[in-house]
C-alpha cells in the first residue's frame, strides 16, 4: 500500500438510527491509479462495513456509482483521487430523497422514464417477410448522441429545477423521449407529447444548461430540451391551423 | 393534449426572436457609438433629422426600428420572469399577467408611435 493519504468527508445517513443526515470521516491510503470507487471499497472493506453505495460496472458504462463530489455532480468510477488535495467531500446526488448513506431513491426517476415511453413505438408492424428496416447514417446521426444515456441521474442532481419544481420532467427523460421522436423506426411522437410538451416537460426548463456540463457521456440534454422548445412552438402555431393534429 | 395549448410556446418563440435581434443589434449599436466617439463615423451620420428621417418616416425603417425594439421587450421579461424563478421568487399567475401584460402593452405603444 501506498503512503499517500487522503481525508474523505461522506454524507452518512442510517434511516433507523439517525435523525438526519451527518459527516463521517475516513483518512485513506491510495494508489496514483485510485478512483474514488477504489476509495469507497477501501472504506466499507477496512474501515466500516456499514457504508452504503451503488456501484456496477467500474467504468462509466453503467451510470450506477453518481455522487456528489466536492459540489460536483459526478461518476464515482471516473473521479480519481490524484486530482484531489486535503479533504474530499461526497454526497448522494441532490434532489433525491436519501435511502441510505450514498444510495438515493430513484423511484420518482423511473416512473418519469417509464411515462417518456423509451422504447419505439411503430404503428404500422412490418411484416417479416418485408426484410430488415433501413436507417442510413444520416437518420443515425440525428439520435445516436441522445441514445448514449446511461440514466446515471447526475442532470438530475446537476439541475436547480429539479430542486424547486421536482415534477419537473428532467433532462434525461426529455433527451430520451426525444430520442425516440428522432428514431425513423418510430411512430410514438403523439403519445410522448403530454409528457414532453407539457408544463411539466420542456416548459419548466430555464436552460441553465448545467445538466449538459455534468453529463458524463456527452448526451447534452440541454439541447434536447431546446429542440422540442422549438418543435413545441412549431407545433402551438400548427395546432391554430390544423386544429385536429392535436386533438387525438 | 390539454397541454399542448398553453401559451408558453409563444412566449418562449417571443424569447428566442427578442435574443436573436438583441444579439444582432447591440453588438452593432456598440460599435456604431464607439466609431462616432473616436470619430471614424462623423457625427452627423447620426444627427435626428437623419435618423428620424429613416426610422420614423421610411416604411422600411420603420419596420426594421420594430424588429430591433418589440422582440427585445418580450425575451427581457421572459428572462426576468424566469429568472425571478431561478432565484427562489415564484411569482405567481396574477404577477405574470402584470408582467406579460405590460409587455404587450408597451410593444402596441411602441407600434403605434413608431408607425403613425
Amino acid at each position: 500500500m501506498s503512503d499517500k493519504m487522503i481525508n474523505i468527508e461522506i454524507l452518512r445517513y442510517n434511516p433507523e438510527s439517525d435523525e438526519k443526515p451527518s459527516y463521517g470521516k475516513f483518512e485513506v491510503p491510495y494508489l496514483e491509479e485510485w478512483s474514488m470507487l477504489d476509495a469507497l471499497e477501501y472504506i466499507k472493506d477496512e474501515l466500516d462495513s456499514t457504508l452504503a453505495y451503488r456501484w456496477s460496472c467500474r467504468m462509466a458504462v453503467c451510470g450506477s456509482c453518481g455522487m456528489v463530489i466536492n459540489g460536483t455532480p459526478k461518476l464515482g468510477c471516473e473521479t480519481f483521487l490524484r486530482d484531489y488535495k486535503g479533504t474530499i467531500k461526497v454526497e448522494p446526488l441532490a434532489n433525491f430523497p436519501i435511502e441510505r448513506d450514498l444510495v438515493v431513491d430513484a423511484e420518482d426517476f423511473i416512473n418519469k422514464l417509464e411515462s417518456v415511453k423509451p422504447y419505439i413505438i411503430n404503428a404500422m408492424e412490418k411484416p417479416v417477410e418485408e426484410g430488415v428496416t433501413k436507417q442510413t447514417p444520416k437518420e443515425l446521426s440525428l439520435y445516436k448522441q441522445f441514445s448514449s444515456c446511461i440514466n446515471c441521474m447526475l442532470c438530475y442532481s446537476a439541475c436547480p429545477q429539479m430542486g424547486i419544481n421536482p415534477l419537473f420532467t428532467g433532462p434525461a427523460v426529455i433527451a430520451l423521449g426525444h430520442r425516440y421522436n428522432l428514431d425513423t423506426r418510430d411512430d410514438g411522437y403523439d403519445e410522448r407529447t403530454e409528457v414532453i410538451q407539457g408544463k411539466n416537460g420542456v416548459w419548466s426548463c430555464t436552460f441553465v444548461g448545467y445538466c449538459s456540463e455534468v453529463c458524463p457521456k456527452n448526451v447534452d440534454p440541454a439541447a434536447a430540451i431546446n429542440q422540442n422548445k422549438l418543435q413545441g412552438a412549431q407545433d402551438w402555431a400548427l395546432s391554430f391551423l390544423m386544429p385536429r393534429k392535436g386533438g387525438k | 393534449m390539454s397541454q399542448k395549448r398553453h401559451i408558453e410556446p409563444l412566449l418562449w418563440s417571443l424569447f428566442g426572436a427578442g435574443g436573436t435581434t438583441i444579439a444582432f443589434f447591440f453588438p452593432a449599436m456598440i460599435l456604431v457609438v464607439l466609431a462616432v466617439s473616436l470619430g471614424v463615423i462623423p457625427a452627423e451620420a447620426l444627427s435626428y433629422e437623419r435618423m428620424s428621417g429613416f426610422f420614423l418616416n421610411n416604411l422600411f425603417g420603420q419596420l426594421i426600428l420594430l424588429v430591433a425594439l418589440v422582440p427585445s421587450y418580450w425575451a427581457c421579461i421572459h428572462r426576468i420572469y424566469h429568472g425571478l424563478h431561478d432565484l427562489g421568487f415564484h411569482p405567481g399567475a396574477g404577477l405574470k399577467v402584470l408582467f406579460y401584460g405590460a409587455t404587450l402593452v408597451l410593444s402596441v405603444i411602441t407600434i403605434i408611435l413608431v408607425l403613425f
